[in-house]
């Protein structure tokens, strides 16, 4: 199916109440500008999964009251702290952690990018990651006796949501080296991608851009959204906006002070 | 934390972060996750120290890491054997150095929730050299069990294990751990704190000599680096440490 080139209300259209979203970890580009028209939207229920760990796109959801699961290895704000509305959800029981490990995302992706039921993984042993994912297996090595290892089963999305440099109008899109972004795509069924900029021609025409371009054929839509990470940064194009992260981090240690934030940054903007 | 200090002086972190160069010793390959700017100080430290070995990786850097596989690669690079060391921490850190960094209280209905095990769970197991690390060192963070473990200090044999915890840092002194003991020894104490102050503050048992060490202070040498070309590179990924630490801002770092 060809890519289009959308607007971020149309092309987060595939992500429904009670869907499998999976997201990225901050450094390899967060889709911010759409986590905020989709907070608008109202979105409900979502199955949040991050790949790995999430910062303020996952507390944002979290706070904003779209999540009723989160499949995460770590939920943080980085330099600027914890991350308080996850923090709150979860003792409070609004929001349901499975908790995991970074590794285990990874290859619980790649199962499912590869069409395999699962992937075997080092560690685990003896923790209580382990011990509270029913749905993970302790088996012996069926090639060495004696050797017991972990098996996590492949994980797939309903739509996968990243923020990218560029993207062409075939709807390839420029990952450079954060691979795991196309495993997410490859592992989801949908992949929406928000980008700076649209790039005249097509990306996989030049050998260079083409090593770390993740082709339009996984791609379902494709929306320009200029500074589209902020106030996250974008590696190599924009630093994280320090002041307003340590802003979200004041205000949202209260309730009352996220409601503030949200309505001041979130329902008061209308997309650009 | 002292302020600016002259040349025979020197910060709280710039001690912690001197131990650690010293615990990192010859090593092929330090890696550094999210949020730690002093593990991280330290291996930028080893890496001018070394003339270029170890080779760093610092997490959520695009410019100081070689990985360009994606977030996988890290932990594929470490299931090799190719990081020899790694640095992790805990909410809570317990005796027989289980950490935890998922919550308090009972797991469904946590009293405090933390951000969550990271690849603690697997990077515990198969990095030769884990430094723990942990600047408040208080009853509430060094426990005597933790309330849920991201990953266990030490494993039974038949559990594939090639890696496991070296030694942990607080603010007040150095422990380093005996794997088949499963115990932490106090190996130092840092200046101005006392061996008295540890056992109070400490809420596990651990073993110690009669004489306990004072940690020695950073070298001239070590503290040039520190406050010269480390802070600038460091600055790149952690703006707000190098800034307060190092007085590094953006002109200088450019």
């Amino acid at each position: 199916m060809p890519a289009a080139v959308r607007t971020i209300e149309e092309a987060i259209a595939p992500i429904i109440d009670g869907c499998v979203l999976l997201i990225p970890r901050e450094s390899s580009g967060v889709a911010m500008q759409a986590t905020r028209v989709l907070i608008r939207r109202g979105v409900k229920q979502l199955h949040l999964v991050t790949c790995p760990t999430s910062t303020l796109q996952a507390d944002l959801l979290i706070g904003g009251g779209c999540v009723e699961t989160i499949e995460t290895s770590a939920v943080s704000l980085g330099e600027f702290g914890a991350a308080p509305r996850f923090a709150a959800a979860v003792t409070s029981a609004a929001v349901r952690v499975v908790d995991a490990t970074c590794p285990a995302l990874h290859a619980a992706l790649e199962a499912a990018e590869h069409g395999v039921p699962f992937m075997p993984l080092r560690g685990l042993i003896g923790s209580d990651v382990l011990a509270h994912r029913d749905d993970w297996r302790l088996i012996d090595n069926p090639f060495a006796a004696g050797d017991a290892i972990v098996l996590v089963p492949a994980l797939k999305a309903d739509v996968a949501l990243f923020h990218a440099p560029m993207a062409d109008r075939d709807g390839n899109v420029w990952i450079g080296t954060n691979r795991e972004l196309a495993t997410m795509a490859h592992a989801a069924e949908r992949t929406v991608v928000t980008v700076e900029k649209l790039s005249e021609g097509n990306l996989l025409d030049d050998e260079l851009l083409a090593a770390g371009t993740l082709a339009g054929f996984y791609v379902e839509a494709v929306a320009v959204a200029p500074r589209g990470a902020w106030p996250l940064g974008l590696a190599g194009h924009y630093p994280a906006d320090a002041a307003h992260l340590a802003e979200y981090a004041s205000l949202a240690a209260t309730a009352d002070g996220f409601a503030h934030y949200l309505e001041r940054h979130v329902h008061a903007q209308r997309a650009a | 934390m002292r302020s600016a200090p002259p040349e025979q002086e020197f910060r709280d972190e710039e001690l912690l972060a001197d131990v650690i160069v010293r615990l990192i010793g010859d090593a092929r390959h330090v890696a550094v996750g999210n949020a730690s700017p002093i593990p991280a100080a330290a291996a930028l430290t080893a890496r001018a120290l070394g003339n270029g070995r170890p080779a760093v990786s610092l997490l959520g850097s695009a410019r100081h890491t070689f990985f360009t596989d994606g977030g996988r690669e890290l932990f594929d690079c470490a299931g090799q054997g190719r990081i020899d060391v790694f640095f992790l921490s805990g909410g809570q850190i317990d005796g027989e150095a289980n950490i935890n960094l998922v919550s308090v209280g009972d797991y469904r209905r946590p009293q405090v929730r933390f951000p969550g095990s990271f690849g603690s769970s697997y990077l515990y197991y198969v990095v030769p050299r884990v430094i723990l690390f942990r600047t408040e060192h208080s009853r509430r963070s060094l426990v005597e069990k933790v309330d849920f473990i991201s990953a266990p200090g030490t494993s039974p044999p038949g559990v594939f294990r090639t890696g496991g915890p070296i030694a942990l840092i607080t603010n007040r002194c150095l422990f380093a751990f005996d794997r088949a003991s499963r115990r932490f020894s106090l190996a130092s104490v840092h200046s101005g704190h006392t061996v008295e102050e540890v056992v109070e503050h400490t809420g596990f048992p651990f073993d110690r000599a009669r004489h306990v060490p004072t940690t020695p202070p950073p070298s001239p040498q070590t503290l040039h680096l520190m406050r010269g070309e480390v802070a600038r590179e460091l600055h790149d990924v952690y703006p707000r440490f190098a800034a307060s630490v190092f007085g590094v801002d953006r002109q200088r770092s450019g």
